[in-house]
């Protein structure tokens, strides 16, 4: 068993480095799209609209096919770029439900101290709209670092492919399964703490969201 | 006597929301360090007004000078001249997520691109105007409505701004807080800022304004010193409007 667990170590990196990549893509894309869609001029905004809700309503290994076989990449390229879409899409609609909680006021206070739109977007808006979707964004990240499993389907070698790969030798799948899952879960909680750190850090007194 | 400097002229200002015609032909002037208060029933467009001379809501039509010099709209033009004309809101509008230094800091190093220690003094300098230096590390959740205002007001004054344009500063606050805002306000009409200011606190107006304009429908009715304005209107309206006002506040 020992010789094998070098793999299913390289299965994890891999995991990692793909979880990380496609959810940080993804927050990225998601901050544009939603500052687009609520920002943004008539095209603009129905673009950015349209592809949160076309990215929203495909299965995540439609969407992984589509990239691997439409576009000839590499599987863990097609699966960042896959992934990391379809998280943006959902991560984009947390961003803009809290832009639209934040007061009108902030922005038109911004603007008649004589910032540009863009500017009291970057100084004034974000900064509030990141610390109010924070909760959502730990929640999304639970949620999707699991899918980083359907890569597997098109051929990126991650945990469970190292897994599938040891048991075929080995035959002993409960085991590796175990060992499987127990790692996953280390990597969701690790994650959803690293995130719960970030939040405690940027709290601000009295600013946060009232259920 | 030496003619003072026109800070503020505004011309046939026009402003229409769908076929609800809010601004119909609003002229006014300032001159430097004077106060003008503004009245009128609710809905009227005083809000708006103050806004469009802001371009915060362009307007349809009309002519706007600032020192003199005609404002031609485009967005680069207008950031400028925005710095140069303090916004105080009603509901005060501090940002959520900067402390009461960073708020009137934040026009400072963004927008005047100053240093930060050079901008940290003059919002320090500006905090302690209004009383407010004690509670510089503050979030606005954790101020009361009074001090939150008064941090409006020094985040409007770290501009060092041409005039001061406030909507009803006070509307928003419990009676007890009104007067630490007032105060505020007297001071720096005192001191020889220029204020343009909404409100309905005639205490205010009779004691600081030079001049109140009455406004309704989105005219001007009548306009006035308030010896005159309040003790002698010409108008009708004027007359049934500040029994109204003296009946809802008090006297003063
Ligand atoms: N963004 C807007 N879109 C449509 N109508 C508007 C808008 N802003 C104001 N109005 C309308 O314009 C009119 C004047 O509003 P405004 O807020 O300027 O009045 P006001 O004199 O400031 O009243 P108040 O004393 O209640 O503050 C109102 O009829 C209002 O409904
Ligand atoms: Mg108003």
């Amino acid at each position: 068993m020992i010789e094998y667990l070098p793999g299913l170590f390289r299965g994890v990196i891999v995991t990692i480095k793909l979880g990380f990549s496609f959810f940080i893509f993804g927050f990225v894309v998601g901050n544009i799209i939603a500052i687009g869609q609520v920002y943004g001029n008539k095209f603009i905004s129905l673009f950015c609209a349209g592809f949160a809700w076309v990215f929203r309503s495909l299965p995540a290994l439609v969407i992984l096919y589509l990239w691997y076989f439409g576009f000839n990449l590499s599987p863990f390229l097609a699966a960042v770029l896959a992934l990391g879409l379809r998280t943006a899409a959902y991560q984009s609609q947390f961003f803009r439900g809290a832009i639209q909680s934040i007061a009108r006021g902030q922005m038109t206070a911004a603007r008649s101290l004589g910032m540009s739109k863009l500017r009291a977007v970057v100084k004034i808006i974000m900064p509030q709209m990141l610390r109010l979707s924070l909760p959502y964004i730990s929640n999304e990240y639970a949620i999707t670092i699991k899918d980083t499993s359907l890569a597997f389907a098109i051929g990126v070698v991650e945990i469970l492919k190292e897994g599938r790969l040891i048991i075929t030798v080995l035959h002993n799948p409960m085991d590796i399964f175990m060992i499987i899952a127990v790692i996953y879960l280390i990597i969701t909680r690790g994650g959803t703490y690293l995130l719960s750190l970030l939040e405690k850090h940027y709290r601000i007194p009295g600013f946060e969201i009232s259920n | 006597m030496e003619e003072r400097k026109e800070i503020l002229r505004v011309e046939d200002l026009h402003k229409s929301y769908g076929t609800n015609k809010v601004l119909q032909g609003i002229s006014l002037n300032i001159k430097q360090g004077q106060t003008k208060v503004i009245i009128g029933p609710s809905g009227t467009g005083k809000s708006t007004l103050l806004t469009c001379v802001n371009y915060l809501n362009p307007p349809d039509k009309g002519r706007i000078w600032l020192e003199g010099e005609e404002i031609i709209y485009s967005e680069r033009e207008i950031n400028k001249i925005r710095q140069k004309k303090g916004f105080v809101f009603q509901q005060f509008n501090l940002f959520n997520h900067l402390t009461a230094l960073g708020n009137v800091m934040v026009g400072l190093t963004e927008v005047l691109k100053k240093k930060k220690k050079e901008a940290r003094e003059k919002a320090m300098y500006e905090l302690e105007r209004v009383g407010m230096a004690d509670c510089a590390e503050q979030y606005p959740a954790e101020l009361s409505g009074g001090q939150q205002q008064r941090v409006g007001i020094a985040r409007a004054l770290a501009m060092d701004p041409l005039l001061i344009m406030f909507d009803e500063p006070t509307s928003a606050l419990d009676p007890e807080l009104m007067g630490e805002v007032l105060d505020n306000m007297t001071k720096l009409a005192l001191e020889g800022m220029t204020l343009l200011v909404v409100t309905h606190e005639m205490g205010f107006a009779r004691a600081v304004a030079d001049d109140i304009i009455f406004m309704e429908n989105g005219r001007i009715v009548e306009e006035g010193p308030p010896e005159k304005l309040i003790m002698n209107p010409e108008k009708k309206r004027t007359i049934e409007f500040l029994q109204k006002i003296t009946q809802l506040y008090g006297e003063d």
